[in-house]
């Protein structure tokens, strides 16, 4: 090698090119046949997995969501419906030119500052793939002007579909909840690409959000081809949805709705039970929220109006808000002396009063010499006291619980609390301390440490009017067969059926409300629940500060069918607060002509509808906070309220936030305050 | 038989690698085709014209006589590299990268005509080299010098894959030049060692990017990734017999990027499988063959280098584009003659075919003259 440096002439130089050009045409060669390979490696060894590669890329799987299963009454009617609707969506994760996108949606939608605020709101809470809507409910001509720009606004989607409709609104929405778009920490959960699909609606609430897997459905599909910028090609293939297995209630439609409009503007709950079979009739707490407007998610001025009103209208009262049963007890009361041997006969003379050792507890009348009927009529706490002494409380505590105060039923998507029935085991659990002879005369009077929730007033009411141990149900078709027999003899329960009878009928409390419908007759009992110790009942200053008032009846007297408790918060007397709304509904039950007109009249006064007062309040916050209103939290924030709103809620307030100066004597209808000492701060949630 | 038909001035021209081209070409035509959704246009016509236009320039080029060939080399050599030194200032007044010259009826780009170009000048100073200087340094330095400076001018630009493949087309004609083989041991050693470094050091952000997304495309599977990525799923979904003429989703649907420039090869082999693979690789591997023969035959030094090396640039377009598309090489802008679309390229490597079919003629005028 080294030798030839030396003797280099044109003729090796030949030689040296013509070895070297094969070595570059074999490399040519063999850059041809690594080709070969590797394409064969490719297209044929791994040709499946490329395949499927193009194939997904090809085709893009659209999820149509699915019908919601209808929620309907006993009759068939619909509490919770699907409507066909336009709507407008963006995936943020899709949007290229967010500003612009949101400035021509805005002016082509006619959207005000609110509004856009609101929209502003979702787009900055929104992650990834997760759609938002933007609009629902289109007229097809604003639908249409959407359509036509489209191909300028890359991420948003306009299609027609499906979504949650509640006919009446409001009067449904704490028993069925609401629906709306699947939140990012549901999607990680359930990770279903259904969740994320442009207006799919999850169950938020209630029972939409208990029987969510009923009624949710199987989506449909749409193949579509579709270029890699997203644009649409053609349909390649379609499947039907399959809808979600509707719902019937135990739930009379029309009385629901009925029931929730006659509360009208008081903070109230009414729960009606049918008395043959325990089925729910209604179950209703207003004010509550429009689920319709909650589909799309909430809007600052919405939030803020829900989050300022003092009526609380994110809580189910029915169930969830507990209240001191005040004289509503009195009737189960008469049960539990009668079963532990106490002549209804027997009188006790009322001087107006009671004395317990060197304390003296005010009655609110000098009602002379009354026996146990006369003591419901009248709602005399010396009888109750006297004889509660004399049998003792603990005699009277089972029979409360037995009657189902205090007691959780078996409701599934219902969220109840329980409340107290208490006695001496329990105060010595919770409070550390003795059962107090006066705490027996607080407690016999439905005051002191009681608290129950008015569904479990209907319920008692339920069992008294009907003799039988009924137990409520909400799923139609499936009643749940009555609880062992009462342990009370017809004769028992005729002597408290009398006492109510007169209530209503007699020179009793709640004459005021007294229906004669063809002969039927209503039978029932009032109640005045003192919020703050200390303080008249009556009491006519702050709201906060009134007392609640109370109706349990049932009706018809003769043959009790429904049974029904209505409450009231800070209403004052149960008879002026309670009863009427009461008497209305019930009849409604028998008479509902004549229960609508009332209705109307009312409403008149009350400035329309719910639905329609709360759209001119709505008007009112826009123009009075227009966009300045704070954001709305996220569905953790909701919930949150939610249950503060909740706890806001105390049936009896601490004595120490009592002004003690104010202690007027008046004359008062049921209930006489304690006189000292005042009864002890009543737990705002429920132990146990 | 054919000869006595047809005149002597027709049957004498490479119709066997001429008409396999433009069969490739034609092939090109109909991937463009399909490529248009089923339109002449924008591509597949033109890209009919352009090579006849091209193949009338070769013939023209391939009637050229050596010494007008060897006349302009180093004027032309002279020209190009100011014509690049002009690119790279007005890259530098304008700022990013510039490649071409505005030059009225088209966009001139001196760095592609510098690839034919530097293996004219190599081979002309080869060819003016006394033999025995061949394997010493003092020739190896100007030779050198006449690589380095065009080469970095394109580098500058920056555009690291026209400056390589000058690079290598340049080496080759040294190579075959006779130089001592311990040289190019030597040189690849140390190029491996350096690579490395100058893979740190001297390469922008956005080509160290495209090498490390060569060595894993799922890395990076919407950026630089998703253009190797998709064009192994054009290939690979395409399999043995393809998914048809004008069936090709990837192409269609805007999953191929620049499926009708860099990337037609993918798009080819979606619709037409294997089979349009083998043929297109059969094509050039036959006009490789050619090349190196004519250049083999050659009359004389000068000669063989410029077929040689123009064979080389040929093929080193060809391959470079195909590796890329097959994952085998990192994404470079580099197209495939005759395939895809774009007039550029396409003169480039028909002047490349021009002379080598000029150099044919020589070799048989020389053959016919010592014959007689």
């Amino acid at each position: 090698m080294l030798g030839e440096n030396s003797h280099v002439s044109s003729g090796t130089l030949k030689n040296s090119f013509e070895r070297r050009s094969f070595l570059v045409g074999g490399l040519q060669a063999a850059v041809g046949v690594l080709l070969a390979v590797r394409i064969g490696w490719i297209a044929l060894v791994q040709n499946e997995k490329y395949a499927t590669a193009s194939e997904s890329n090809r085709v893009n799987l659209t999820l149509i969501p699915p019908r919601r299963g209808a929620i309907l009454d006993r009759r068939g009617a619909q509490l919770a419906s699907n409507r066909v609707e336009f709507r407008i969506d963006i995936i943020p994760e899709r949007l290229v030119d967010k500003d612009n996108t949101v400035t021509i949606l805005t002016r082509l939608l006619g959207f005000d500052a609110v509004q856009a605020q609101d929209l502003q709101d979702k787009l900055e809470k929104a992650r990834g793939y997760q759609p938002i809507e933007v609009v629902s409910g289109l007229e097809p001509k604003d639908f249409d002007k959407v359509l036509v720009r489209l191909p300028e606004m890359t991420g948003v989607v306009a299609h027609q579909g499906f979504t949650r409709w509640y006919p009446t609104g409001p009067s449904v929405a704490h028993l069925i909840g609401y629906v709306g778009p699947a939140a990012a920490k549901d999607y990680e959960k359930e990770r279903n690409p259904l969740l994320v699909t442009p207006g799919f609606k999850i169950g938020k609430d209630g029972l939409e959000k208990y029987f969510e897997n009923n009624l949710r459905g199987q989506p449909g599909a749409q193949r579509v081809e579709v270029t890699a910028n997203g644009k649409f090609v053609r349909d390649l293939e379609y499947r039907e949805d399959v809808p979600g297995k509707p719902m019937r209630l135990t739930i009379d439609g029309p009385l629901q709705d009925y029931a929730s409009r006659r509360i009208g503007l008081e903070s109230a709950a009414v729960t009606v039970i049918d008395c043959h079979t325990g089925e729910l009739l209604a179950l209703t707490s207003m004010p509550a929220f429009d689920p319709n407007q909650f589909a799309g998610g909430i809007g600052r001025l919405q939030w803020k109006m829900l989050n300022e009103d003092d009526h609380i209208p994110l809580l189910n009262k029915a169930v969830r808000g507990l209240y001191p049963p005040g004289s509503t007890m009195k009737p189960m009361a008469t049960l539990a002396l009668q079963q532990h041997g106490v002549d209804p006969d027997e009188r006790v003379s009322c001087p107006g009063g009671y004395r317990l050792g060197n304390r003296y507890f005010r009655c609110d009348a000098v009602h002379g010499s009354v026996d146990m009927r006369g003591a419901i009529e009248h709602s005399c706490n010396t009888y109750f006291w006297s004889m509660a002494h004399r049998i003792g409380y603990d005699a009277i505590a089972p029979v409360a619980k037995l009657l189902g105060l205090g007691q959780e039923f078996d409701l599934p998507g219902v969220n109840q609390r329980y409340g107290t029935i208490p006695d001496a085991a329990w105060k010595m659990r919770r409070y550390k301390q003795e059962w107090s002879a006066a705490d027996s005369l607080n407690a016999s009077i439905g005051q002191g440490y009681v608290s129950v929730s008015p569904l479990q007033l209907a319920v008692m009411t339920a069992r008294v009017a009907s003799g039988k141990n009924l137990t409520p149900s909400l799923l139609f078709g499936h009643t749940k067969p009555p609880g062992p027999d009462l342990p009370f003899t017809p004769e028992q329960l005729q002597v408290t059926h009398d006492g109510m009878f007169r209530v209503v009928n007699g020179s009793g409390t709640g004459v005021g409300s007294k229906i004669d419908i063809g002969g039927i007759k209503m039978a029932g009992k009032t109640g005045t629940a003192q919020v703050r110790a200390l303080v008249a009942r009556g009491h006519y200053g702050d709201w906060k500060g009134r007392d609640h008032a109370l109706f349990v009846c049932y009706a018809p007297t003769d043959a009790p069918r429904y049974a029904m408790s209505v409450v009231v918060e800070h209403g004052t007397f149960g008879a002026r607060a309670a009863a009427p709304i009461a008497k209305d509904v019930m009849t409604f039950l028998f008479d509902p002509q004549t229960a609508l007109d009332r209705l109307h009249e009312l409403e008149k006064g009350w400035g329309g509808t719910p639905v329609e007062r709360m759209k001119s309040r709505y008007s009112t916050f826009v123009s009075q906070y227009g966009t300045s209103a704070p954001k709305v939290g996220d569905d953790d924030a909701v919930k949150a309220a939610i249950i503060k709103a909740d706890q806001a809620q105390a049936p009896i307030e601490a004595p120490t936030n009592v002004p003690a100066t104010t202690r007027p004597e008046e004359p008062v209808e049921a209930l006489p305050p304690v006189v000292a000492p005042a009864p002890a701060p009543a737990p705002t949630q429920a132990p146990q | 038989m054919s000869r006595r038909i047809v005149p002597e001035a027709i049957s004498r021209e490479p119709w066997q690698v001429i008409l396999p081209l433009f069969a490739l070409n034609t092939f090109g035509s109909v991937v463009l085709y399909s490529a248009a959704g089923g339109n002449l246009k924008p591509w597949a016509l033109l890209h009919t014209i352009h090579f006849l236009v091209f193949l009338v320039m070769a013939f023209v080029i391939s009637r050229l006589p050596r010494e007008f060939f060897k006349a302009i080399t180093y004027p032309a050599y002279a020209v190009l590299v100011l014509m690049l030194v002009i690119v790279d200032l007005f890259g530098a007044v304008k700022g990013g990268s510039q490649r071409w010259i505005d030059v009225g009826f088209m966009q001139l780009q001196p760095s592609e005509l510098m690839k034919p170009g530097i293996v004219l000048t190599l081979a002309y100073f080869f060819d003016t080299l006394p033999p025995s200087m061949t394997k010493s340094w003092r020739a190896l330095l100007p030779a050198g010098a006449l690589i380095a400076v065009p080469a970095l001018l394109v580098i500058l630009q920056p555009d690291l894959g026209t400056g390589l493949s000058i690079v290598a087309g340049a080496a080759v004609v040294v190579f075959l030049a006779g130089l001592p083989m311990r040289w190019f041991v030597g040189a690849g050693a140390a190029g491996a060692a350096l690579a490395p470094i100058a893979f740190f050091t001297l390469l922008h952000d956005y080509q160290r990017n495209r090498v490390l997304v060569f060595l894993d495309p799922e890395k990076d599977m919407l950026g630089t990734g998703y253009h190797i990525t998709q064009s192994k799923i054009a290939i690979g979904s395409g399999g043995l017999w393809g998914k048809g003429f004008g069936n090709g989703s990837q192409s269609h649907l805007d999953y191929l990027p620049e499926a009708h420039t860099d990337f037609a090869f993918a798009t080819m082999a979606e619709e037409w499988g294997i089979l349009g693979a083998l043929f297109v690789i059969a094509v050039f591997l036959w006009t490789f063959r050619w090349g190196l023969n004519v250049a083999r035959n050659a009359p004389d030094r000068f000669s063989s280098l410029l077929a040689a090396g123009m064979t080389f640039t040929v093929f080193f377009y060809m391959a470079i584009n195909t590796l890329m598309v097959t994952g085998l090489a990192p994404v470079v802008g580099i197209p495939l003659p005759w395939i895809s679309h774009g007039g550029s390229a396409l003169m480039t490597n028909m002047a490349c075919i021009g002379t080598i079919m000029a150099v044919e003629r020589w070799s048989r005028w020389s053959g016919s003259l010592s014959g007689q």
